[in-house]
């Protein structure tokens, strides 16, 4: 499934906010691979720094220690055309499609941006644009639409398109599904579980649901407080847990087998 | 209802309207006109309406001719003030962190010295004129649109789409332009449209002073300063022509600035209609056993039918779940129940009865805070974060209950002990933001709990939540629940909340009620109505049959 040397490899990763007394540890000795072809998730609750990561991860935080390498190219230390071209190689799909997708600008226009950043000609490239959209399942004709007369879905689609379009070797999805409803959110996870296959994607996928990554990835870590506290294949994790905050996460998912909210007898918390 | 709204705006257009034609056709017809000399300092009669000034001239025909010069000064000075000011403004947030700091300050700085001290000094600079006048605006206005630009370009910069760009390597000039720039037009505009107003004005306000037109030009400014040897006089009609000019064109450019303002937010156009139910006494006949018993309710917006005949009950101590999507229908469903609709929303229904309280009639507010107790979504935004708790906690005791100050804290004390809120009397002293999302919502359940009510309504109680602090709040309401017999009513997207939580479960989709069911039953297998169906086949679950271990 994967070849030998990582696409992502975050070396003993450190990143705090603030200076001198005010400082707050985000992230704590995060060492994650991801091979090449396959999909990580990253699992956490609020405050566990998983969005952090993904903005490191895409060169938009600076680290305070460690390294993240990305195809062999060190991402906090590429400058200049090298960044530009670094920052081509992974894509973030955002998670709010509402504010991902400029509204004075058509579908057409956001994609061809992606495909040319210069000149974003639609003529130019329409062709592959629709092919990309027709990928995404997405009519042809969403090309001369705005993203107001799409339904959350539908956008969430276009923005999918839109990180692919560049063929990225990496695609960070924060939190894509979040702001969906479930039978759109089932839709979208369908495409992905899709695509992930037909294009051999090397995926990080963000989320803060266990339920909703369970299905899309081989392998998940899982961040508490700013550090990893388990990482493994995605079904030992799922079916034995090691960690104790593992097994709570996992506990406190509605219908879960190990979910239980009748009253007992305790004391105060 | 818009046309009305932006009368405004037709009336500021027709009136710049005249003012342009003016300043196009005077200086045509009435130069000569105007350039003869008569009588001096003559009274307004037939030949002059207006009267002649201390040369001869008529001054109806010099304020008339002297609006082309006037407008076009105002023009060229607000075009100064608008272009170096927005590319000032968004030309910051391009900048790297720190230099975009010292840029920022400085502006502040500039804003804080006063306009037209900066136009006089730049005026003295340049020496008296036209041209200086209206560079020394221009330049006065930089900061204050500078500033504003800022302000917006902040706002849109923060958003996803300009992120996303900046990491698909297109150039921050490309990004003003193509993203920032579009998405603040709106608000530019009505900008412009008042700094042309204030524009007007400092340039009438140079010339007037001495320091813009020159003889032999004249503007309505220059036309004031000399008018006003004429008003100490007693001869104030001189001062009529320019004066009421400036006041038309200054009306003109507000109100076309408001009226675009108005038609640039489409809150403003709606108009705000009562939202009262037509029928004011229930008629259906009522259902035994139930607390709470609604039959027939819709509710419709602007003729569109949002919820479509609804009917249930809630049985004394039950726990009812109504679950959908969003556009279902389910907070509206709860909100009408709560006689909380918004403003705009007309709801109707046969029948909709709490215990003996008919709440389709008029409710007193201290009854209805009595009788149901709301619990929100978000328990960052439900609390006024200036306040501290105990004061939020103890309102509706203190208004609706009208107990003393101590009272209504001895018995918030216990309800957040109820809730098993560590620490109660500690966090009554607390601001909102020194308590987390779960015990902010502990909270609101507590004041829930203390008027004790007949009735709580939760909407999406724990959807702001971590599912580890989710569970902990369902845990938390279920016990409640069994301990003091409180009837609930749940809205949530979630269905896996409202099978764990309910008793009975009611799936709403697009306004109406498609399937009522026990929550043990909420099952692919036991579900009748394919939307239910659909519903938990979408809804990702963790159970030990999908593992391969």
């Amino acid at each position: 499934m994967a070849d030998d040397a990582p696409v992502i490899e975050v070396r003993d990763l450190e990143v705090s906010y603030g200076w001198g007394r005010s400082t707050t540890r985000v992230l704590h000795g995060i060492t994650i691979d991801v091979a090449k072809g396959t999909t990580v998730a990253v699992v956490g609750e609020s405050g566990s720094g998983k969005s952090t990561l993904a903005k490191t991860l895409v060169g938009a935080v600076r680290p305070s220690a460690g390294s993240v390498t990305i195809g062999g190219i060190d991402v906090t230390a590429a400058r200049g055309a090298r960044r530009t071209a670094m920052r081509r190689k992974v894509q973030m799909i955002p998670q709010d499609p509402y504010s991902s997708l400029d509204p004075r600008r058509t579908i057409g226009d956001a994609l061809a941006e992606a495909v040319d950043p210069r000149r974003a000609k639609v003529t130019r490239h329409a062709d592959e644009i629709v092919s990309w959209l027709e990928t995404v399942r997405m009519p042809a004709d969403t090309l001369h639409r705005y993203p107001h007369e799409l339904s959350g879905g539908q956008r969430q689609r276009v923005a999918i398109a839109r990180g692919l379009i560049v063929r990225p070797e990496v695609v960070i999805a924060d939190e894509i599904t979040s702001a969906l409803d479930v039978s759109v959110q089932a839709e979208i996870l369908r495409l992905i579980a899709r695509l992930r296959v037909e294009l051999g994607l090397t995926m990080v996928f963000i989320s803060h649901n266990l339920a909703v990554v369970r299905q899309i990835s081989d392998e998940v870590v899982v961040l508490y407080r700013g550090e990893v506290v388990e990482h493994g294949p995605a079904d030992q994790v799922y079916d034995d847990p090691q960690h104790e905050y593992t097994r709570t996460l996992l506990n406190a998912v509605p219908g879960a087998p190990g979910f239980d909210i009748e009253p007992r007898r305790r004391e105060v918390a | 209802m818009s046309r009305r709204r932006n009368l405004g705006l037709v009336l500021g257009l027709s009136l710049l309207g005249v003012v342009v034609v003016i300043a196009v056709l005077a200086p045509i017809l009435f130069k000569t006109g105007a350039d003869e000399l008569g009588q001096r300092f003559a009274p307004p009669s037939a030949d002059h309406w207006l009267g002649t000034d201390a040369a001869g001239h008529d001054v109806l025909l010099r304020s008339l001719v002297a609006t082309r010069l006037t407008l076009l000064m105002t023009v060229a000075a607000t075009a100064i003030a608008v272009a170096l000011g927005v590319l000032l403004g968004t030309s910051v947030w391009l900048m790297p962190r720190r230099l975009r700091e010292l840029c920022l300050r400085a502006i502040d700085a500039m804003v804080a010295f006063p306009g037209l001290l900066l136009a006089l000094v730049v005026a003295a600079v340049l020496g008296a004129g036209g041209s200086s006048a209206v560079i020394a605006i221009g330049v006065a206005g930089i900061p204050y649109f500078a500033r504003l630009t800022g302000n917006l370009a902040a706002k849109v910069s923060q958003r996803e789409f300009v992120s996303t760009a900046r990491l698909l390597g297109v150039s921050p000039v490309r990004i003003a332009f193509r993203h920032l720039l579009p998405n603040m037009s709106e608000p530019l505009l009505v900008l412009s449209a008042s700094t042309f107003a204030g524009t007007l004005t400092a340039i009438s306000a140079l010339s007037f002073v001495g320091l813009g037109v020159q003889s032999p030009s004249y503007d309505w400014g220059k036309l004031l300063n000399e008018a006003l040897p004429s008003l100490l006089a007693d001869r104030p009609f001189q001062l009529v022509g320019p004066a009421v000019l400036i006041v038309v064109t200054g009306l003109a450019a507000v109100l076309i600035g408001d009226g675009l303002a108005a038609a640039a937010n489409p809150r403003a156009a709606r108009t705000a209609a009562g939202g009262a139910s037509t029928r004011r006494t229930s008629q259906g006949t009522p259902r035994d056993g139930y607390l709470v018993d609604v039959q027939e309710l819709s509710i419709e917006y602007d003729g569109k039918q949002l919820v479509k005949g609804i009917s249930f009950g809630i049985r004394q101590g039950e726990i009812l779940g109504i679950v959908g999507e969003s556009g279902s229908g389910k907070t509206l469903t709860a909100m009408a129940l709560a006689q909380l609709l918004p403003d705009g929303l007309i709801s109707n229904a046969t029948r909709m009865t709490l215990g003996d309280l008919d709440l389709l009639g008029p409710v007193p507010p201290g009854l209805m805070a009595q009788t149901v107790g709301l619990v929100y979504q978000d328990p960052g935004s439900t609390f006024n974060p200036a306040l501290r708790m105990g004061t939020q906690l103890t309102e509706v005791l203190r208004t609706h209950r009208r107990l003393g100050a101590q009272a209504a804290r001895r018995r918030i004390i216990d309800a957040l002990g109820t809730v098993r809120l560590s620490k109660p009397e500690q966090r009554m002293k607390q601001h909102p933001h020194e308590l987390s999302g779960g015990m902010r919502q502990r909270a609101m359940i507590a004041a829930a709990l203390a008027t004790e009510p007949r009735l709580i309504i939760a909407d999406e109680p724990t959807t702001a939540l971590d599912v580890t602090v989710q569970a902990e709040i369902l845990r938390e309401l279920k016990r409640l629940n069994s301990e003091f017999g409180t009837s609930i009513m749940v809205i949530s997207h979630d269905i896996g909340v409202v099978r764990a939580l309910c008793h009975r479960v009611i799936v709403m989709y697009q306004g109406k009620a498609v399937e009522e069911i026990e929550a043990a039953h909420l099952t692919v297998a036991s579900a009748q109505h394919s939307y239910t169906k659909a519903l938990l086949e979408a809804t990702p679950e963790l159970t030990l049959e999908n593992s391969h271990g």
